[in-house]
């Protein structure tokens, strides 16, 4: 089949993020042409500022060196400009006469600086800030001159104004409002920003027009104002705001409103030329910054390689200021309408200032000056309209999405030096990461995954991770959105792939894969145990278990050690054994060789290092019941010895830890489940930080949830109050069963009770009384005929040639 | 000189599983993908030499149990960015039985 032609007219950061997402998609679906203006291949716009602040080099930003060009065969045009489309017979022409027919074309021109239409605007020395050649211009200026003048007191013009400064020019910054970055901050932290920068050396002049700048034999020397007052200028950067640049699309007679109108699916309205990045206008909107950006390529690419699922919606925007030193973040609509509350934290002296504007229960905008850590957070819960209301009280201090160990009890990245470890699980340093991002082009927190290998494993650093991208990227950065697709063989999200297993009775994992439309064959190592889970929670006896999608451990009924031991840990119901099983445990250790005996921290004994070969002869002879120690299920149910023996214990907690720990055994969940059972309010069976915490009183058992010991110490949260161990059994059980049937797979009870909301929880386990009896029913009959693993495979040893090892 | 040795019948081993022969040249892993492809690799991770035998088999790769590591069965090459190799076996079937060269 003779390969299509693709002409991508801008060689930008949209288009070649498109060329890169299509290429991961379809890489042998088009002969590409790229033509760029410039004279370079394509580079981080973002990085701009860090340049001309002299932090960066130029080759340092380059995003697809010339040999990523020539590796994927893609033929770069640079410093030639199109000029012309022929849309009937299909060629794209250039300046200097070079031709390329096209199948499709995809234009990304970008966006051209606005320059006001005043007298001497096409004088020497006054230019905008949007390229290579900008910077340069601005570079040799500072080294000749000294007066520079930025008209425009916006993002752009605050980054080029502090690079001038500390290229050691004299700044002058004009601006027309009362405050600056007034379409991101509102007055107080306009005011704030304008003080900070000023005893960085900056002047302003706000609230003024320009009416005319003077030049001297060609060259831009003053500027005059509306009200008459003149300073000296060598040098003036217009920042006024950035136009779509659509002319060439236009001269072609593709419809253009201020912009080339695209339709969700970054159409035009000639179906072969598609549009993405900043010469947009989507929805009558066109943006600015990079986020955005890359969500059209994702969507564009998708349709160019005929693969056409995504749709592009529009984004919510937050902008995070890069003058170096200053945090400032801005998110929504923060002027507040008489309709709309607001939180302010004003710490004048201390340099903070952080405003949330609520409107229904909903974060609707927020401005963050001095410590942005929470933008990221705020700017999720505005994205996805979360009502606020359970965490009001603690929103103004922050989220904490930090886990509690692995890199030194930091929680701002920005106090942390470039040696020091941000994760802990991988011994990767802070400055590490940053050098990635900028010389790798990263922009999302899978890429710094993927480059690094920081924040793949716990997660516990991933909040300091988006901390470094947000600072790096700036507008660039946007944090994922919550309803992530559950891996790269599908965009579905979790909830989308549930509700259709359920609503088309999906049995098994081919089916599932099938009817799904998975991007790959057999999915992959992240989605089969995932949907493995998903079939077996939703279909109980009817779905088919796939072995080989579950993780070894769930496979072999036994943890995996680092040399490819395992670990054997028995059932010890409630922490509680005999001495008829401890003479078991050690008979067998003895037998086995068994390097090390170890008590756990769940409250029973671990048999560690234990040869697979051995695993079948060991169960036969330990003859007791796996304690599911490697399962996303009920791993222990921790105890203190409550009224049976102890002088303050107001009820049996043993007992009923033993009686949970038996009615849910067997159980498989989406993440592990961890109870515990304390006699009395001193709750020494540490039930304050389970996934279901019970605390006997003397008036009956308090239910608390969501608790959670790992990675990020959470308390567990009061649910309810019962009397009887009847109650607890059926109360612990349907929210257990509830949590099985709508959390994430890999999500804690914390995680899904974090997203659902605990009035949720309530609502479904103590308000909806017949939905907690059938949803407790529903465990039971899941749990129904459940046999220990262990002897099964004892039982039907041949069947599980899983064990044998064949020896030549 | 090496030679074919007869290994195990195919349908001994599991769709995307695998089974583990111990030889004179140490374990080696021989995978089966889902549509009946045979791979074998030495059966220790590049990484930290966890048992490849033991992971999560998918398209024409395995993920190592231990931490992750995505190996092509093909050429035993590691998904970047992680970078590393584990030596190739040759293997065939033939009338439904499994072979090793070695």
């Amino acid at each position: 089949m003779q390969k299509m032609k693709l002409v991508v007219i801008g060689n930008g950061m949209a288009g070649m993020r498109t060329v890169e997402e299509l290429l991961k998609m379809a890489p042998e679906f088009y002969d590409i042409t790229v033509f760029g203006d410039e004279p370079h291949p394509n580079y981080n716009r973002i990085m701009l500022s860090p340049v001309l602040a002299g932090e960066q080099t130029i080759n340092d930003i380059v995003l697809n060196s010339r040999e990523w060009y020539t590796e994927n065969n893609i033929t770069l045009h640079t410093g030639k400009r199109v000029n012309k489309i022929d849309r009937t017979r299909r060629i794209v022409y250039t300046e200097d006469g070079t031709q390329a027919e096209y199948d499709r074309i995809l234009m990304a021109t970008g966006s051209t600086p606005f320059m006001l239409p005043i007298p001497g605007k096409d004088l020497e020395g006054v230019i905008g800030f949007r390229d290579i050649k900008d910077v340069d211009t601005m570079i040799e200026t500072a080294k000749k001159h000294k007066h520079a003048v930025v008209i425009g007191g916006g993002l752009l013009g605050l980054e080029a104004a502090n690079g001038l400064k500390i290229q050691g020019m004299e700044v002058t910054v004009v601006h027309k409002n009362e405050w600056l970055l007034e379409r991101q901050l509102d007055r107080a932290a306009g005011k704030m920003l304008q003080k900070s920068l000023e005893a960085k050396g900056l002047v302003f002049l706000l609230q003024k027009d320009t009416e005319e700048l003077i030049g001297k034999d060609g060259r831009v020397s003053k500027v005059r104002f509306k009200d008459g007052q003149e300073i000296d200028a060598d040098l003036v950067v217009m920042a006024v705001g950035i136009r779509p640049n659509y002319a060439l699309a236009e001269s072609a007679g593709i419809h253009c409103d201020r912009g080339i109108v695209v339709n969700d699916t970054m159409q035009t309205y000639d179906p072969r030329v598609y549009a993405v990045g900043e010469c947009v206008a989507h929805r009558g909107i066109s943006y600015g910054l990079v986020a955005p950006l890359f969500e059209m390529a994702k969507v564009c690419a998708t349709h160019l390689a005929n693969f056409g699922i995504g749709r592009y919606v529009g984004s919510v925007t937050s902008t995070k200021l890069k003058v170096t030193g200053i945090d400032l973040f801005s998110a929504g609509d923060f002027s507040g309408g008489e309709d709309t509350e607001e939180i302010v934290l004003h710490d004048a002296v201390g340099g903070v200032y952080k405003k949330l504007i609520i409107k229904d229960d909903k974060i609707i905008g927020s401005v963050l000056y001095g410590d942005t850590t929470d933008g990221s957070w705020y700017f999720q819960l505005l994205r996805d309209k979360k009502p606020v209301h359970e965490i009001r009280d603690h929103l103004m201090f922050g989220q904490d999405s930090l886990g509690n160990t692995g890199h030194q009890g930091q929680d701002k990245a920005a106090a942390m030096t470039d040696e020091m470890e941000v994760c802990g699980c991988n011994g990767v340093c802070k400055g590490t990461i940053v050098k990635a991002i900028k010389e790798k082009g990263l922009f999302t927190i899978d890429d710094v995954k993927k480059q690094t290998k920081a924040a793949s494993s716990c997660g516990s650093c991933t909040g300091l991770v988006e901390q470094i991208l947000a600072s790096a990227l700036g507008g660039g950065y946007a944090p994922p959105s919550t309803s992530k697709a559950v891996c790269g063989c599908t965009d579905k999200n979790h909830e989308e792939v549930r509700q259709i297993i359920r609503d088309k009775k999906l049995l098994n994992i081919p089916d599932a894969i099938k009817t799904m439309e998975w991007r790959t064959p057999n999915g992959c190592a992240t989605c089969r145990p995932a949907l493995n889970y998903y079939l077996l929670s939703t279909w109980p006896h009817e779905a088919v278990d796939d072995p080989q999608s579950r993780f070894i451990n769930e496979r072999v009924h036994a943890n995996i050690q680092k040399d490819g031991t395992y670990s054997v840990i028995p059932r010890m119901y409630g922490g509680v054994t005999t001495p008829d099983q401890l003479r078991k445990i050690a008979d067998v250790a003895d037998k086995y060789a068994v390097p090390m005996v170890k008590v756990t921290g769940g409250q029973r004994i671990d048999l560690l290092g234990v040869k697979k070969e051995d695993l079948v002869d060991m169960w036969k002879d330990l003859d007791m019941p796996s304690g599911y120690a490697y399962a996303k299920g009920i791993r222990t149910v921790k105890t203190c010895v409550g009224s049976e023996f102890c002088r303050f214990g107001t009820q049996d907690s043993t007992q009923m830890g033993i009686d949970i720990e038996k009615a849910f055994d067997h159980m498989w969940a989406p993440h592990k489940v961890k109870f515990a059972v304390s006699g009395c309010p001193r709750n020494c069976a540490e039930s304050g930080i389970k996934d279901v915490g019970i605390i006997g009183v003397d008036s009956g058992w308090e239910i608390y949830v969501g608790g959670n010991g790992g990675i990020k110490t959470e308390v567990a949260q009061f649910l309810c109050k019962v009397k009887t161990s009847a109650e607890v059994l059926e109360y612990s059980g349907a929210f257990i069963q509830i949590y099985r049937e709508e959390a994430r797979y890999l999500d804690r009870t914390v995680h899904w009770i974090e997203r659902v909301g605990l009035d949720y929880v309530k609502k479904r386990v103590l308000e909806d009384t017949e939905g907690r009896k059938a949803a407790y029913e529903r465990l039971l009959y899941a749990l129904q005929g459940a046999v220990n693993p262990w002897a099964e495979r004892v039982e039907k040893r041949a069947e599980h040639t899983e064990f044998e090892t064949i020896t030549l | 000189m090496s030679e074919w040795k007869k290994i195990v019948a195919l349908n001994e081993i599991p769709k995307l599983g695998s089974r583990v022969v111990r030889s004179s040249k140490g374990d080696i892993a021989v995978f089966r993908t889902e549509d009946d492809r045979v791979f074998a690799l030495h059966n220790e991770c590049p990484h930290k030499g966890g048992p490849l035998s033991q992971g999560i088999v998918y398209g024409d790769k395995v993920a190592c149990p231990l931490h992750g590591w995505k190996i092509g069965l093909a050429d035993g090459n590691a998904e970047e960015p992680d970078e590393g190799h584990t030596a190739c076996y040759a293997v065939k079937v033939e009338d439904g039985t499994v072979y090793l060269e070695l």
